[in-house]
């Protein structure tokens, strides 16, 4: 039986198909969670998606998070279940206090979208932890806000730990402190991310293919018992 | 009735680019001297029947939790009475 993994859509989110997409090509099957349902279906693991959820009204993430499907997903995570926020997932997490620090507007201003290089600097972590040490890979980055922000305790606190599982190479696109791209919880089965690992699982439609281990990471995560 | 104003704004050591956008363009249309501008948020929020205690610690919950994230943000309550509310 494939492992089942639930990819949440919020009103206004976007990339939840290609995240489902994501999810079936690395070898699970994809659970539809809709925000205001009140159970996780039996999924063993959840993807927040990127996107505009509540047209990002009053902080991205903001409303989000006092959804309905909001409870139960902080839930299963504080109890070890593996989950992935990716982009406005992220900034949802950050909203829940499930992963430290917040997601602000671009130093820059603009929205921005590139192929973005990326350093894995954790590879244990239940998102990252088929990739090789120190990996470096390309996939899609499309941010307004994904500036990452921390208190410098807090910033030293993740690095200390290594709780950073990602970082930006070659440019910083959008001023995060100390070029982070995504960060962990102390357990290991929460993982924020800014750029999109769910738009480079297949030649033809990404930059390339490197996003697929982020997934695949999950399914050995869920087969190894990691998050019981 | 009761009024209460809820200000929002970025912790001070929390960069922020759109008040230094907006610094820049006052200074493009003739305001000479700008040391900087912080950009913020104001709520008002306006409650039937007067503002008892169970609902005004409900309020400065929901400021903190809701209104404004902790870890960016600062916020400020400012509760009017009937006759300003009415003024």
């Amino acid at each position: 039986m494939s492992t089942r993994i639930g990819i949440v859509t919020f009103p206004g989110s976007l990339d939840d198909a290609d995240a489902a997409r994501a999810v079936r090509i690395a070898g699970g099957e994809p659970v539809a969670l809709w925000h205001g349902d009140e159970d996780l279906k039996k999924v063993q693991a959840v993807v927040l998606p990127g996107g505009f959820s509540y047209g990002d009204y009053l902080r991205c993430g903001a409303i989000a998070r006092f959804a309905p499907v909001m409870t139960k997903v902080i839930e299963a995570a504080n109890a070890g279940m593996p989950v992935l926020g990716i982009c406005n997932g992220f900034q949802i997490l950050c909203e829940t206090h499930l992963l430290p620090g917040a997601l602000t507007r671009n130093d820059h201003l603009h929205f921005i979208c590139r192929d973005q290089k990326l350093r894995i600097e954790n590879t244990s972590s239940d998102w990252t932890r088929d990739f090789a040490p120190g990996q470096e890979i390309v996939i899609p980055l499309k941010n307004g806000e994904g500036g990452y922000v921390a208190d410098e305790a807090t910033l030293d606190r993740l690095e200390g730990e290594g709780r950073v599982i990602a970082r930006y190479l070659e440019v910083n696109p959008n001023g995060s402190r100390r070029d982070i791209a995504g960060v962990c919880n102390e357990r290991g089965n929460v993982v924020g991310l800014m750029p999109h690992p769910e738009h480079a699982v297949e030649d033809l439609t990404g930059p390339s293919t490197d996003g697929i281990f982020f997934f695949a990471s999950a399914l050995t995560s869920v087969l190894a018992g990691s998050h019981r | 009735m009761a009024r209460v104003i809820v200000d929002v704004m970025l912790k001070p050591e929390i960069l922020d680019p759109q008040g230094r956008a907006v610094q820049g363009a006052l200074g493009r249309l003739g305001l000479s001297g700008v040391a900087d501008v912080r950009q913020g948020k104001q709520f008002v929020i306006e409650l039937d029947g007067e503002l008892d205690g169970d609902r005004r610690a409900k309020l400065e919950e929901l400021a903190g939790e809701l209104l404004s994230n902790p870890v960016i943000e600062d916020y400020r309550m400012t509760v009017m009475n009937d006759d300003e509310v009415s003024a």
